[in-house]
């Protein structure tokens, strides 16, 4: 059985559009366009393209905050240190490690609640919404000191609740082991981002034509079927605009990092990396080399997705 | 009491989603501006203060202690100045994340601070702190313990003025002790207690917390053990000698591993709160930690959360020993207190920092927050004895206690040496060596921490 979508609507030109050449209307709608956005433009450019390249100019630098007299130029040596030092390597494989897991499930959990909230009888829809959606709304330092308090060996009670678990008993020290400190901080990120991923996903369900479902249904399509061969490739944009996303947010994790383990036992990030040379050491050379390459690795991540599963951003926007 | 606030943060949650019509935006936006306007009203009604300096007192959380001398002090200076506080974050080492990177900015709106010790010379190195004037200096080191006079000193100049001093004690139970055998009116060495913990089945309890305090406890076992952890310091990075390659620092490994294995299973993420906890519910006999356990103690029983008997089985004594025949050099913490280089009264300041730290109000601070003195006449003072009985021993350790490594690198220090020591189950003989190396290739700037 093939799936089934429907043909890209065709772009039609304007009748009156004179030929090589943009109508008065349309350059005027162009001028009104470019007023709208470019107030935003220029913020943008200064709180995002400014600090980024300043970042790049000060990589190149040996320059300490409490020592600005001693500043020196030493080219791309930062960029050395970082990338023959094992921790840099450790700190990338926790990261994609985090990411893969995280943006995985909530994949699953995300598609799951969207159908729960896109199905759910009228009269409670609102309140599933709001339900599934509090977890979001939890800014990430609380929702890690929550989940931290819950895991703690002293004043957590994830132990003694599910002691009947192999594995877990009384003495569980959920924070002095990497495996189960990631656990937990990929515990506590699918909690709090899923409902985002689920948000996306919902609007992606709603572009999904009821014909198709219909005639699927029609031609004897089980459940299975019409959710495998209708529903997934017709919000294929949607799917991979949420995963590009929460790639991108979950690639730059450190809250839940930054409280549970303060980077113990093997589970700094990337991030994490960057504020301990930038905040800690103060060396902000080598911690602005450290977040170039975290932007670098964030644009490939992006690239990567755009380019290699020809995401289409405008697509997702329902245009 | 001090860290019986424990760690919860408020957080504010999200407001519910509305789509805003386009009048609900617009008087969205004039509010927003009115706001503004408000604000910067008020900073600049904040600015003008006519004659009196208006001071303002970055402080380290503690039970409302600082803002309480803070007042007082307004109320002694007639009108010279006013003091108001602005508390700091939990951790010291956020505290100077927050400090640093103001400072270097020159803010003139940090007019004093509470420090931690260990940061002191990175602060005065880097011409953040308004020098002492030496009739201050003169005043504000008489009848002050050593440890703290040293910690508020960076290259023979006085550059802080000493104001509450910390130390570390043994405590224990009694009755564990006494079923142990041990005498505790006699030093004993960290070896008699690891055997005494195995004897009677119970804990030690030490802070094995990859942060701040492992290396306050890993300072502690090398220079209790006749080392330090530099052994000679210096402007350039590279030239600093490191003294982890010693026998001192094999013996302070050596009793890390043994403590360790009788730490109880969370011992690798352990912090002096969860020490306490563990030392009040009796999981740990023994245990190592700030003076502020007793106060503690003393709220629980009177909150109803803790039984009396328990704080009556408290005793408390000298920091064990690594060595037998070598006296024990205790942690020294506490806070002094810096002068911000860029504020616009530095000598209304200095007055007030001197106020601060009046033995009167060492004394206040002492019986009211926990905090002991760094001047000794307060250890003499009855009411201070009757509220806490461990003030002789406390006193004594002062004058025992060793700081932390006195260096402008000092958080790259720390952070090389909680990272390769913990966890502290795993340190062995050379862990020391491994340590040196990290600590040396990352002040070179050759490694990442």
């Amino acid at each position: 059985m093939s799936t089934t979508t429907l043909p890209p609507t065709k772009k039609t030109e304007p009748v009156s559009a004179p030929r090589g050449g943009l109508s008065d209307r349309s350059k005027a709608e162009r001028r009104l366009g470019w007023r709208l956005a470019g107030p935003a433009f220029v913020v943008m450019l200064a709180v995002t393209a400014y600090p980024i390249l300043q970042a790049v100019y000060e990589s190149l630098f040996s320059y300490r905050l409490t020592d600005p007299d001693n500043r020196s130029f030493t080219g791309l040596s930062n960029y050395w240190v970082i990338l023959t030092d094992s921790l840099w390597w450790e700190s990338i494989a926790v990261t994609v490690f985090i990411t893969v897991v995280t943006v995985s499930v909530e994949l699953v959990l995300g598609f799951g609640l969207a159908m729960v909230m896109a199905k759910a009888l009228k009269s409670i829809r609102p309140v599933v919404r709001a339900a599934i959606l509090i977890p979001y709304a939890v800014i990430t330092v609380v929702s890690a000191f929550a989940w931290q308090f819950a895991f703690d060996i002293n004043t957590g009670f994830v132990n003694s609740w599910f002691a009947w678990l192999p594995g877990v008993s009384a003495d569980t020290d959920w924070f002095g082991d990497k495996w189960l400190s990631l656990l937990v901080i990929c515990l506590a990120e699918i909690w709090k981002t899923t409902p985002f991923i689920s948000l996306l996903l919902l609007a992606g369900l709603a572009q999904v034509p009821d014909v198709l479902q219909e005639a699927a249904q029609v031609d004897g399509a089980t459940w299975w079927q019409r959710l495998w061969r209708v529903t997934i490739p017709n919000m294929k944009a949607a799917i991979m605009v949420a995963l590009l996303f929460r790639s991108l947010d979950a690639f730059r994790v450190f809250d839940s990092i930054f409280i549970m383990t303060g980077g113990a036992n093997g589970t700094e990030s990337v991030s994490f990396l960057a504020y301990r040379q930038t905040i800690a050491r103060l060396e902000i050379g080598l911690g602005s080399a450290v977040s170039v390459l975290l932007f670098i690795a964030v644009v490939l991540i992006a690239v990567g997705f755009i380019k290699g599963f020809k995401v289409d951003l405008s697509q997702a926007r329902g245009e | 009491m001090p860290n019986a606030d424990g760690y919860v943060r408020t957080g504010r949650g999200s407001p519910p989603v509305r789509t805003p019509t386009p009048r609900s935006r617009r008087r969205g936006v004039a509010s927003a501006a009115a706001l503004l306007v408000t604000a910067g009203t008020l900073a600049a009604c904040g600015s003008d203060d006519g004659g009196a300096s208006s001071l303002t007192w970055y402080t380290n959380p503690d039970a409302g202690g600082q803002a309480e001398i803070a007042s007082r002090c307004t109320e002694e200076a007639g009108g010279a100045y006013t003091i108001s506080t602005s508390v700091l974050p939990r951790e010291s080492s956020q505290q100077r994340e927050q400090l640093v990177r103001r400072l270097a900015a020159e803010d003139s709106s940090i007019d004093i601070i509470s420090l931690d010790p260990p940061y002191i010379p990175e602060f005065a190195e880097a011409g953040f702190l308004a020098p002492v004037p030496d009739d201050v200096a003169e005043r504000v080191t008489q009848d002050v313990v050593q440890s703290a006079i040293d910690g508020s000193t960076w290259n023979d100049q006085l550059v802080a003025v000493p104001f509450w001093a910390n130390t570390q004690l043994l405590w224990y139970k009694k009755s564990v002790a006494e079923a142990a055998g041990l005498d505790m009116e006699e030093p004993v060495t960290w070896e008699q207690l690891v055997q005494a913990a195995e004897d009677q089945d119970t804990q030690i309890a030490a802070q094995g917390i990859r942060a701040e305090a492992l290396t306050v406890w890993v300072n502690a076992l090398i220079e209790s053990a006749g080392g330090h952890i530099i052994e000679e310091t210096a402007d350039d990075p590279a030239d600093i000698k490191l003294g982890l390659e010693s026998d001192a620092a094999s013996a302070a490994a050596e009793v890390m591993k043994s403590v360790s294995s009788v730490g109880g299973p969370a011992f690798t993420t352990a912090g002096e709160d969860a020490n306490v906890t563990d030392f009040e519910e009796g999981d740990a006999s023994f245990m190592v930690n700030w003076p502020f356990v007793w106060g503690r103690a003393l709220g629980a029983v009177e909150a109803g959360t803790l039984d009396a008997s328990v704080p009556d089985d408290y005793g408390w004594a000298q920091y064990p020993r690594v060595l037998e025949d070598e006296e024990s050099r205790p942690p020294y913490g506490g806070i002094n207190l810096v002068v911000g280089a860029y504020s616009e009264n530095v000598e209304a300041a200095y007055a007030a920092a001197e106020c601060i730290a009046s033995p009167e109000n060492q004394a206040y601070y002492f019986i009211s927050n926990g905090n002991p003195a760094s001047n000794s006449t307060v250890y003499d003072d009855p009411e201070v004895i009757d509220v806490f009985p461990q003030a002789p021993v406390i006193l004594e350790s002062l004058e025992n206690a060793a700081p932390r490594p006195l260096t402008v690198y000092y958080s790259e220090v720390s952070g090389a040496l909680q990272r390769i020591y913990h966890p502290a189950t795993a340190v062995d003989p050379e862990t020391g060596p491994r340590a040196s190396e990290l600590i040396s290739s990352v002040l070179a700037g050759e490694q990442l921490l």
